[in-house]
């Protein structure tokens, strides 16, 4: 399984990764005590690179995600982007939510072109782009609509298209498809794969599911709860583009067991057995 | 709505029938309960007295209500943006609140004198609250996500205010106008009713140590007239300034529905 140049993704060594993520820590300040939420997180993500970061719920997989966006301080260890130290959000960030945070007194391409307006640009030059995006998102004749006009799925598209507006150095997304329905979401992934290789940007992926997380990530974070911390990193090598067919393939197959078997060596899954009676896991 | 505006109108009529008939069947004296019919001819015998004391009510409780909808907005932001307003001037509000406003009145009178500057602040105190209030509750209800999205921008605490803030509290705010309107016409009586020379509260009170009862009704019918235009007004100008909220979606899509 060697990894394929057609992604147009350039893996770069950790000395020259475009985010460095070096030894970072969160701990929150609670009246029980100090709640450890991250702790040494070290990766380097290569400019246009595709990583997923997957784990349980409170395994820190978002307050990572909210460090890199600047929403949140690190407690210790530092966030290096594009060569500069932060602590608030760096410029050429795009950000989609899990919910898609669409202002409802906006038209879909209002929403697209907010962006522009908070960083005080003439409009008329970016218009055009923002219909290109909702284009290739498949809204073509929804631009004057308003959020509320849409399905689940449309608006998370146009909360993608308002995040690449900018042309994004950096895209992170907090589980972006997690409130869609299976096939909705099946469709978004393959958009998703589409978009990035058409303009690979370099994206940090936060999903619960396994899934997913293999057949869009090049590698994928897998990390463990309290504290949050990386357990392993696995590279994906299946080629692009990947079509839904692949997560038929036994190469798909062994990741994503390989992967269940550390969520199950945690003691993640127990939980989820426990609900449903013993029989669900095994293979 | 043009299906409301008929059996509002309709309800309204069937009600004043009804109450012109009790009046001939029970032969009520015209100093105790004058019917309808009484009462418009009343307005109608003078049409141009009447029209002069409604439009200084309603001038009153527009300045009034103005009053109260530009500094209730300014305090409330004042209020969401900082904590040293939140503790003083909130909790300082919350406590007024508790007194009756309209004994407050004869205050003004002393302060402000008889003319329309008196009820203007009686009018304006009432009303602040509600504002104040809804406008509080609608800033605070922000979007978290919304706000941290403008945050990742790049953007300041002022756009975070302008386009994610205040939208999103305007219908919270129109709910605190609803009442606040209302409560703008009953503070530009009250002030009226202590002292003046103008408004039909100024007409109602002389009338009434006259026994010209059907003037008192003839009052009446007006305020209640101006009260649902004023109230009307502001439901207009929600409709026009949010028309994306879910209240008038709803309405919107049935309109929708019943024409297709």
């Amino acid at each position: 399984m060697s990894h394929e140049p057609s992604t147009g993704a350039t893996r770069v060594s950790s000395g020259a990764a475009f985010v460095e993520i070096r030894g970072v820590g969160k701990t929150y300040r609670s009246r029980r005590g100090d709640v450890a939420a991250l702790s040494g997180i070290d990766l380097g993500i290569g400019s246009g690179e595709f990583v997923s970061v997957l784990g349980p719920s409170g395994c820190g997989k978002s307050t990572l995600m909210r460090c890199l966006a600047g929403l949140e301080h690190v407690s210790s260890g530092e966030i290096v982007i594009g060569g500069r130290s932060h602590d608030g959000p760096p410029e050429g960030l795009g950000v989609v939510f899990q919910r898609d945070v669409l202002l409802d007194w906006r038209t879909v391409l209002d929403n697209v072109m907010l962006p522009i307006e908070v960083h005080r640009l003439d409009p008329s030059g970016w218009e055009q782009k923002a219909r290109e995006l909702l284009a290739l998102l498949g809204l073509t004749g929804f631009e004057d609509r308003h959020p509320w006009e849409l399905s689940g799925g449309m608006r998370q598209r146009v909360s993608i298209c308002r995040a690449l507006l900018m042309n994004p150095s950096l895209l992170l997304m907090d589980e972006p498809f997690g409130a869609l329905d299976a096939m909705t979401r099946d469709e978004l992934n393959l958009e998703l794969q589409r978009v990035w290789m058409g303009d690979a940007k370099t994206v940090f992926f936060v999903t619960h599911s396994i899934q997913e997380a293999v057949f869009l990530g090049d590698r994928v974070v897998v990390m463990s709860p309290s504290p949050g911390r990386i357990v392993e990193i696995i590279d994906v090598t299946l080629p692009r583009p990947r079509d839904l067919d692949i997560r038929e393939t036994p190469e798909f197959g062994a990741m994503v067991r390989h992967i269940r078997g550390l969520f199950l060596s945690m003691g993640v899954m127990k939980a989820a057995r426990h609900g449903r009676g013993v029989a669900a896991v095994g293979g | 709505m043009g299906n409301r505006a008929v059996s509002v109108f309709v309800v309204i009529l069937v009600f004043f029938a009804a109450w012109e008939a009790l009046v001939r069947l029970l032969a009520l004296p015209l100093h105790l309960l004058p019917p309808p019919s009484a009462v418009l001819l009343e307005i109608g015998a003078e049409p141009k007295w009447y029209a002069i004391h409604t439009l200084y009510t309603l001038y009153t409780t527009l300045l009034g209500f103005g009053l109260a909808l530009l500094l209730g907005v300014v305090a409330a932001v004042g209020i969401v943006y900082s904590r040293w307003l939140e503790n003083t001037l909130y909790t300082l509000l919350v406590s007024l609140n508790s007194i009756p406003k309209i004994a407050l009145a004869p205050l003004f009178i002393i302060w402000l004198g008889t003319g329309t500057p008196s009820k203007v602040a009686v009018s304006f105190l009432i009303a602040l609250f509600s504002v104040v209030i809804d406008s509080v509750l609608g800033l605070r209800s922000a979007d978290p996500d919304a706000l941290d999205l403008i945050k990742t921008m790049r953007g300041s605490r002022l756009q975070a205010l302008w386009k994610i803030r205040f939208p999103g509290a305007l219908p919270h705010m129109f709910a605190g106008m609803k009442v606040a309107i209302s409560l703008a016409l009953v503070g530009a009586i009250a002030g009226e009713f202590v002292a003046s020379q103008e408004g039909l509260g100024y007409v109602i009170i002389t009338a009434q140590s006259m026994f010209q009862t059907v003037r008192v009704f003839a009052s009446i019918v007006l305020l209640g007239v101006a009260g649902t235009l004023l109230f009307f007004l502001v439901d207009l100008a929600e409709r026009l300034v949010c028309p994306w909220h879910v209240s008038h979606r709803i309405k919107d899509a049935k309109a929708l529905a019943g024409r297709a």
